[in-house]
């Protein structure tokens, strides 16, 4: 289709407005409330064209292009309405340009700029309107504001927050925050959408005020460093302090299409902060004394060698991390593979989603999220146990979130706490931490009583059927018996099994609150039946969803940081896949499973293991039972930790190797929805910071590895020669919205869902599992049942969140527990109480809530201050070796 | 006294604005109170914002707390006509307060409003449900001391 502006002839696509289609071809049409994001809304009226034959004059931005249309643009009856419109805009606000933080960035300032409008032709008596500066990130002019709606819809129907909304009517009207309070007073997260949408100097954030004008600020796309959503970022770089600004979403990006959450935004003051590691430093004498890097790394290598003639190569250990990228994650596993010789390589995947690895590949032959980001919409029955995804994973929050406000989608929530998702929820049920399988066998053993399973796609794609039927058909799993376990009526049993099934596509998300179990394996496990019965995967929208919660741990784990595969998981006990890496590597490898992160501080603790190469990662207080880890740690004979900064793990190093930030190195990250991303330079790193892969590659040479890798490219060329589902995805194909795995060739255009037709392992093994109680239960000593988890406003344990100090100001540690229970108690809210276990004890204040169970205590583990991990059961599941930081007994006392 | 009022109506959206009334009605102060809108915000799952949106734009809602009598006056150009202004003063100058002004005593709410459809009775008045045409001064003052049990 073809359409004609000011005569020249354009393709326009089917539903593409007038506006947009001119747009795309650089011909500028002011526009003020139309954003691509917000689409058209035709207030502002400011996009005003001629079109033949119809009537006066008409909004371009909901016009849609049709065929043949002749659009005039550039009248002077145009240009005149339009001035109009800009010309009262700019005359009912202080749209005073000189020090506005838009200045340069502004679209009324770019309209006025177009129309040649020097000054605000009308005079109205303004109304003083005082700036709302009660945010930590988010600054408020209403002065500045032209209601233009944008904040609004973005607000609503984006992020659907929904704190947002226009207050009065006519002259008066507003824009206003819940009922009309202070933003900073309000049910507000401040992830922002609204400061990167508002046109014009309203709505800014508030720490970038004063910092530089936009087009002072160099660009720089990258990814996120925070959860495994893998948000695009693009950077506003001061290039000449080195230092970033603000951070906005990039809008084209198909993982968050522009939105961010509060960390992903604001939370960067780590990169620049102070507490930067700016060289190596190595301990004499008890005390850390700065080195430079020959020193340090020939005294690792020089001990690493020594350690392993004495003592062989699996006295060495080495901890990778989910926050470096696949490059670095290669290397390491590399060196530790073929440089010390060991396969006790693991990181901490171990602690959050080794069950699902386990649970997955052994019954659909992959352990990754099934399906993609984009594809949520598609389902008509979403189900969310055992992940806060509004605090963990916002940006996939905010599309489920859109999904049910279209109407389409309908929600189910499972989780002990009534978390912010459970609003969203068409049924919400609270269930006792460890009764998940009870609660899947539950639902399956409804689905089949009453035939709503999927047979034809069970007979056709499944084994296994008759052992699940005989395990989840047993009395046991009625809902009335499985209400005394759960805690959830047997009515919502019955009624959750019934929306779910008869769903014609459902998807399960799910997190730690069906990992982090000593049942961790049959929980997955249980998601997987569920969802094979009911038909649910190899089809778009939806799908066993595990949502991936580092910004790289997809990714560590397919590059084979895990003690029991490479790359690939291909497994290190099979001889030709070993024979394989062996020819690859010139060197003879080991082909014993070396050792998971527990089982490696186990071996501190009792002197197997000599020495611990740790890369990006705080055992310290990422690992349960402190205590224990502080002894590991304590007797362990040498220690390299290799971080952005001494963390609380460092403290205790051999040798510490100053490592740089996300935003100062190149590589790719793996998003949980297995799409591989690019990492663009944007800063210098501090001091003699290194990126880890030269790190690694150093440490690897001074052992006389004879590595020469010189970019990160290079390193990149060898994963896509080893890794299968990573062969076609080489460095110059990435791109900026990066591609996901499976992709077995160059040609292959990236594997959005999984299990297509066929299963990655043939046919989906179905499994009877029978129910198991968690290791730890409530008694009459520890009567409450504790679990642990995040925040939305900190991330893991704190080394990066905790450097943003509006990010401390907004989430404090924490212990969550019933009304119920701290009445008995006497508890009052934000009363500082002590928490105990068999492990250890803490102090925190108690936030007392009608949002969780009576029974049920909840306490964040990012806090160094409350450490959560000191009262966790470091008890793992007999597979996955996942500790279980979802159940333990526990007890509150008031402190006098 | 929301159960009562919920009950009443399902939680749809459309049923939003009855709610409103009803809830505005039962409050002995004539207005939707913070924890009003949100329980209704709960019950109808619409988030507060929007429910403020409605409150502030429709102005027979009131999101302060007003008096247990609210005083409409017409103030449309027939009754202006008839004297209207005189009455307002004389209104303002009886009860102490300006306009949208509640009394101390918590009784009396002054507001303006548009024709009350009687501009043959016009200067006219609405007091709660009930209206007072023909107004003079002393007939304001009578209706006024009545109301406050004769004491003004």
């Amino acid at each position: 289709m073809k359409i004609f502006i000011n005569g020249k002839a354009y393709d326009a696509f089917p539903g593409e407005m007038v506006l947009q289609v001119a747009l795309r071809n650089e011909i500028f049409i002011p526009h003020l409330c139309y954003h691509p994001r917000t689409g058209p809304a035709a207030k502002c009226r400011a996009c005003v064209v001629e079109v033949e034959n119809l009537p006066g004059l008409q909004t371009s931005c909901n016009l849609p292009a049709r065929d043949g249309m002749q659009v005039t643009t550039n009248s002077e009856a145009v240009l005149q309405a339009q001035r109009v419109v800009i010309d009262l805009a700019l005359s009912s606000g202080k749209h005073d340009c000189l020090a506005c933080e838009q200045n340069g960035n502004c679209e009324l300032q770019n309209a006025a700029y177009f129309l040649g409008i020097e000054r605000p032709s009308y005079e109205f008596a303004l109304e003083e309107k005082v700036p709302d500066a009660s945010s930590e990130f988010v600054y408020v002019d209403r002065a500045k504001c032209i209601s233009c709606g944008r904040c609004v819809s973005g607000c609503n129907n984006n992020v659907v927050n929904e704190v947002i909304n226009f207050g009065n009517r006519g002259f008066h009207t507003k824009i206003i925050f819940d009922n009309d309070k202070l933003l900073g007073e309000s049910s507000c997260v401040q992830c922002g959408e609204c400061v990167q949408l508002c046109p014009v100097g309203a709505i800014i954030d508030k720490r970038a005020i004063g910092q530089g004008r936009s087009w002072e600020m160099e660009k720089v796309e990258t990814v996120c460093a925070y959860c495994g959503v893998g948000c695009r970022l693009e950077l506003h770089i001061n290039r000449k302090e080195n230092r970033i600004i603000r951070i906005t979403g990039v809008e084209d990006s198909p993982t968050n299409e522009g939105m961010l959450c509060v960390k992903g935004r604001y939370g960067f003051d780590f990169i620049a902060s102070p507490e930067r590691l700016t060289t190596p430093l190595i301990r004499e004498n008890g005390k850390f004394r700065e080195a430079s890097w020959d020193e340090a790394i020939s005294l690792i290598a020089s001990r690493f060698r020594s350690i392993i003639e004495e003592h062989g190569s699996n006295a060495i250990a080495g901890l990778s991390s989910a926050k470096v990228t696949n490059e670095e994650n290669f290397l390491f596993q590399k060196f530790m593979r073929r440089e010390v010789g060991t396969n006790n390589v693991d990181h901490c995947a171990r602690l959050c989603h080794s069950s699902t690895v386990a649970g997955l590949a052994a019954s659909l032959g992959s352990g990754a999220m099934t399906n993609d980001i984009a594809g949520i919409k598609n389902a008509d029955v979403i189900m969310i146990i055992g992940s806060d995804t509004s605090a963990a994973h916002p940006v996939i929050a905010a599309r489920i979130k859109q999904a049910v406000r279209e109407g389409r989608t309908k929600l189910i929530v499972i989780d002990p706490k009534k978390i912010v998702m459970a609003n969203y929820a068409d049924i919400y049920a609270a269930h006792l931490p460890g009764s998940d399988v009870a609660l899947l066998n539950c639902l399956m053993h409804v689905i089949l009583k009453n035939g709503w399973e999927d047979s034809k796609y069970i007979e056709e794609r499944l084994e296994g059927y008759e052992e699940l039927r005989k395990e989840v058909l047993q009395d046991k799993y009625k809902p009335e018996n499985v209400e005394k376990i759960s805690g959830v009526p047997a009515t919502t049993l019955h009624r959750i099994a019934e929306m779910f099934a008869k769903a014609e596509t459902a998807s399960i998300f799910y997190a730690m609150g069906i990992t982090q179990h000593t049942t961790g394996r049959d929980n997955v496990w249980s998601v997987a039946n569920l969802q094979m019965i009911c038909g649910n995967l190899g089809k778009i929208g939806g799908g066993v969803n595990p949502l991936r919660g580092q910004s790289n741990v997809q990714g560590a784990c397919d590059m084979g940081c895990l003690p029991n595969v490479y790359p690939g998981y291909q497994s290190v006990q099979d001889e030709k896949i070993r024979e394989k890496f062996e020819k690859a590597w010139g060197r003879k490898l080991s082909s014993e499973t070396g050792l998971t992160v527990i089982e490696m501080v186990d071996g501190a603790y009792e002197g197997k293991v000599k020495a611990l190469y740790v890369m990006g990662e705080n055992p310290f207080l990422s690992d349960p039972d402190q205590h224990h880890v502080i002894s590991a740690l304590e007797k362990i004979d040498f220690l390299v930790v290799q971080d952005m900064f001494l963390t609380e793990t460092a403290e205790f190093a051999d040798v510490v190797l100053p490592a740089t930030s996300f935003v100062e190195k190149e590589g790719n990250f793996t998003n949980t929805e297995r799409r591989v991303q690019k990492l663009n330079i944007a800063l210098t790193p501090p001091g003699a910071a290194k990126a880890d892969w030269e790190i690694i590659q150093m440490l690897a040479n001074s052992m006389a590895a004879g590595w020469q890798y010189r970019t990160v490219s290079d390193i990149c060329d060898e994963i896509n020669q080893l890794t299968p589902q990573y062969a076609g995805i080489t460095w110059e194909r990435i791109g900026r919205n990066g591609l996901q795995w499976p992709c077995p060739t160059e040609t292959h255009p990236g594997t959005p869902y999984l299990h297509k037709d066929r299963f990655a392992r043939g046919l989906g093994l179905l499994r009877g599992i029978p129910f198991i109680e968690a290791a730890e239960l409530p008694d009459e000593e520890y009567p409450l049942i504790l679990t642990t988890g995040r925040v939305l406003q900190h991330f893991h344990t704190g080394t990066m969140t905790r450097k943003t100090p509006g990010l401390n100001n907004l989430a404090g540690p924490m212990v969550m527990m019933s009304v119920e229970d701290a009445e008995a108690m006497g508890i009052g809210n934000s009363e500082p109480v002590k928490i105990a276990t068999r492990r250890g004890e803490i102090e925190a204040p108690a936030f007392v809530t009608r949002r969780i169970k009576k029974g049920v205590i909840y306490i964040p583990f990012h806090y160094k201050e409350s450490p959560a991990n000191r009262l966790t059961n470091p008890v793992v599941d007999p597979v996955a070796k996942i500790p279980e930081y979802k159940v333990c007994a526990a007890k509150i006392r008031k402190i006098s | 006294m929301y159960e009562e009022i919920f009950a009443k109506y399902s939680a749809d959206k459309e049923n939003l604005i009855a709610i409103l009334h009803d809830v505005q009605n039962n409050h002995p102060q004539h207005y939707v109170s913070p924890e009003a809108i949100n329980r209704v915000s709960e019950y109808l799952r619409i988030p507060v914002s929007h429910i403020q949106g409605v409150l502030t734009f429709y102005t027979m809602y009131s999101t302060r707390p007003r008096g247990k009598y609210i005083i409409r006056l017409c103030e449309s150009p027939p009754c202006f006509l008839r004297g209207s202004e005189s009455i307002l003063a004389k209104l303002k100058q009886l009860l102490g307060v300006k306009l949208e002004g509640t009394t101390s005593d918590g009784l009396f709410t002054l507001e303006l409003c548009a024709c009350l459809g009687v501009c043959g009775n016009a200067p006219v008045m609405m007091i709660n449900d009930e209206l007072y045409g023909d107004l003079t001064e002393e007939k304001v003052v009578a209706v006024i001391k009545k109301l406050t049990g004769g004491e003004a």
